[in-house]
This record gives structure tokens, C-alpha cells and sequence, in this order.
């Protein structure tokens, strides 16, 4: 399976960022291969508006089937479930503790939007 | 002539300056209430609606047969108003600005344009005055459209007043545009200086002549003279911090009828607007934007 955590960092022992739309980056992990691919999300971080809708594209892009996240805003659990992207929200700790959250079935699945748009 | 009264701060007194400088000045008159999301100047100028119309902006609407989910309409939307996700394109009509460049760019001509409303435009009359004012849906977060559709119903005959909203972000910018003279309203306090002090670096740069009114003068310090002195700013009018003025306002009246001995001070703020305009007219306006044109921009 393939997802994708919002991260500070680069590599699986980067922080999780709670910020889905305005995160540093974007943390590819495939389950089945092993392997990790971080995405910069400088457009993101970068947008006047619409921060989350470019990053749940970028998301969509990465083909991930899932992501793992802080807090979902509106707009962005819109886009997302358009791409069709299961949502998890609430994780903390570094990226392959998130993982491993998930595969406990630790995580929650959001089924809308957990915060207001820009909430951070 | 398109005399535009703004400020930096809020609550100063542009709409007092703007309705009574309305009454003063001889001839024909327009007032353009282009404080879109308060709109009030209707309050203290008694007038008959003759036109009201709904405007809008335009926003695209996707033919999913013809979309091949390319993304160029996504790559062209700084506003992230049109996202290509899973098998189709989805718009978020409140952050479109209406630009109309996924439009131009979708190579499959799957986009057309809708019209979404976000406010009207009211013309009302009272005699030789003249009265339009813009009011924006509450919940409606882009004002400069809808200042920029107020502005195209200036009547060209006599003097154009704009009472544009306060601050100096885009929507004060949309409002004095192409003004031949901005009136700045402040007070004098810390606000109204440091507020006064943003309003003059902005006028300044759009490039159009300016000067200044003080509001309840007497009522705080002498800041905002020695800054005038200091800047060469012409100070117009200075008018007294007074309660019958205060009276006058909460009854939806104005200072010239309440006011009697304080009409001069309006007819000559009228006056001297007047000829200052036009004294600066020759000079070059390099930056100066079409008085009364649309302008597709971002807002």
C-alpha cells in the first residue's frame, strides 16, 4: 500500500507535521516495496490561498491511496476525497511510528473534515 | 473630476467628509460609495433607488465529457480554484477571482464560464446628486470586483466622489485608482497618524495629488500636524472635535445642514479640492490606471 505522511522532514525518523496543506513535505512510503520518496511542498508553503487543495493534487499525483496527516481542513478533505485518498488524522511522533500507527489501525479515518481552514 | 476620500484608518470620517463635500459643491455630483462591505453614505443623503443590479464574477464550469483531466486549468490557477483529482476537475467557486485563464488555457474547450453573484450595484437619485453604491453578499470575501463595477457606472458630467474603504490593501487601491486628487481622512492620534502615514505611501505610489483632512481636531495631539509639516502635505481642512457633529451623525444627518457656522469650512475644502486637481492635472501620471475601465487583475 502506498501513503503518504505530511512530514518535517525528509526520511522515516522525520517529525510528522501536523499541517496537511502547508507542510514542509510530503513522505511517499510504500508498505509492499519498503521504499520512501520525500516530496518537497514549497507550492504549498508558498500559496496566498489554496494550500490544501495543491497538496491533496500533489497527493493524488504521488498515487498514494492514503494519507496520513495532523489536521484536515475543508477544502482539502473536499479535493481529497474527489481523488479518492482515505484521510487519517491525529498522528504524531516521526514518520515510521505514524506508519506503524496505521497498521495497528491506531489511526482515525476521517470521514470529513476534522479542523476549519487555516486553523494552525 | 474624480475626487476620492480614503484613509488609512477606519472610522475617521470619510463618509462625513464625502456626503458633506456632496452638499458644497456646486453643480452636478456622483458619489460613488465604494466601501462595498458597509456601505452607508445612503444614511445621510436622502435618495429614490432607481436601478439596482446584481453582479458577479465569473467562474468555469467543467463539461466532464470533454475534460481529459490535462491539469493545464489547475497549473494556471494561482488561486488553486480548479484542482484535477482522481477521474475529474473540481472548482471552489470562493476562491475563484474570476480571471477567466483556465478558460483561455483549457486546450479541449471543456470550460465555460458562470456567472456567480456577489453583490449589487444600487443607483439612487436626489436632484442634481447622485448616488451609487456597491453592496457585497455577506460572506463574500472579493471586494474589488465589485468596487471595480461600481466605478464603471460614474457619470461623466460633474464631479465623481469616492468614498472608498478604509485601509490600504487592494480594495482602497480599486477605489482611488484613476482619482485626479485623494482626500486623506485622520484623526489625530497614534492610530490615525501611523494609519495616515501607510495611506500617503500608498496614494504616493499609485502617483495622484493628495491632501489631508484632520477629523475631531483638537482631540488628541500634534502629531499629525508636525508629519504633515514635515512631509510638505497640504493640510485642507481641520474640522473641530464638536458634539453637535457627533449629534448630526447619529441622527443620519450631516455637518453643513446641522452645522450652520461649519458650512464655509466644507465650501472652501470644495473649493480648494477643486482647484488643486486641477493644478495638477498637466503633470505626467505615469502609474495612473483607466479612470472607469474594468481591469481582469487580481483582485
Amino acid at each position: 500500500m502506498k501513503v503518504v505522511v505530511s512530514s518535517t522532514g525528509e526520511s522515516l525518523d522525520s517529525q510528522v507535521d501536523p499541517r496537511f496543506g502547508r507542510a514542509a513535505m510530503f513522505v511517499l512510503v510504500d508498505t509492499d516495496s519498503q521504499t520512501v520518496k520525500a516530496t518537497e511542498n514549497s507550492a504549498g508553503t508558498n500559496s496566498a490561498q489554496g494550500a490544501g487543495i495543491q497538496a491533496a493534487e500533489t497527493v493524488s499525483r504521488l498515487g498514494a491511496e492514503c494519507l496520513i496527516t495532523g489536521h484536515c481542513g475543508p477544502k482539502a478533505f473536499r479535493a481529497l476525497e474527489a481523488a479518492g485518498t482515505q484521510v487519517y488524522v491525529g498522528a504524531a511522533g516521526t514518520i515510521a511510528q505514524a506508519i506503524e500507527q496505521l497498521k495497528e489501525g491506531k489511526l482515525r479515518r476521517a470521514n470529513g473534515p476534522d479542523v476549519g481552514g487555516h486553523w494552525a | 473630476m474624480i475626487i476620492a476620500i480614503a484613509s488609512g484608518k477606519g472610522g475617521t470620517g470619510k463618509t462625513t467628509v464625502a456626503v458633506n463635500l456632496a452638499l458644497s459643491l456646486p453643480g452636478h455630483v456622483t458619489i460613488l460609495d465604494c466601501d462595498v462591505e458597509a456601505p452607508n453614505v445612503h444614511l445621510f443623503l436622502p435618495t429614490e433607488t432607481v436601478r439596482e443590479e446584481v453582479v458577479g464574477i465569473s467562474t468555469p464550469e467543467v463539461d466532464a465529457d470533454l475534460c481529459n483531466q490535462c491539469g493545464e486549468c489547475s497549473r494556471i490557477c494561482q488561486f488553486h480554484a480548479i484542482a484535477v483529482l482522481g477521474n475529474g476537475v473540481i472548482v471552489f467557486p470562493e476562491l475563484c477571482h474570476g480571471c477567466g485563464g483556465c478558460t483561455l488555457v483549457c486546450p479541449e474547450e471543456a470550460i465555460s464560464e458562470v456567472m456567480r453573484p456577489i453583490g449589487v450595484v444600487e443607483e439612487r437619485r436626489a436632484g442634481r446628486r447622485h448616488l451609487v453604491q456597491g453592496r457585497l453578499n455577506v460572506g463574500e470575501a472579493l471586494v474589488p470586483p465589485l468596487i471595480r463595477q461600481v466605478r464603471l457606472r460614474c457619470d461623466t458630467g460633474g464631479t465623481i466622489l469616492i468614498d472608498a474603504p478604509p485601509g490600504t490593501s487592494c480594495s482602497m487601491i480599486a477605489a482611488v485608482r484613476g482619482a485626479d486628487f485623494v482626500i486623506l481622512v485622520t484623526e489625530p492620534t497614534p492610530f490615525g497618524l501611523n494609519d495616515l502615514e501607510l495611506a500617503v505611501e500608498t496614494v504616493r505610489t499609485i502617483g495622484i495629488p493628495f491632501g489631508v483632512v484632520i477629523n475631531r481636531a483638537d482631540s488628541g495631539d500634534e502629531r499629525v500636524h508636525h508629519y504633515c509639516t514635515a512631509q510638505g502635505i497640504d493640510l485642507l481642512l481641520e474640522i473641530p472635535d464638536d458634539r453637535r457633529v457627533a449629534e448630526a451623525y447619529a441622527r443620519g444627518s450631516t455637518i453643513v445642514k446641522s452645522v450652520p457656522e461649519m458650512r464655509p469650512l466644507f465650501a472652501s475644502l470644495a473649493q480648494r479640492v477643486q482647484t488643486m486637481a486641477v493644478e495638477h492635472r498637466p503633470q505626467p501620471v505615469t502609474k495612473r490606471g483607466p479612470a472607469c475601465l474594468p481591469v481582469r487583475r487580481c483582485p
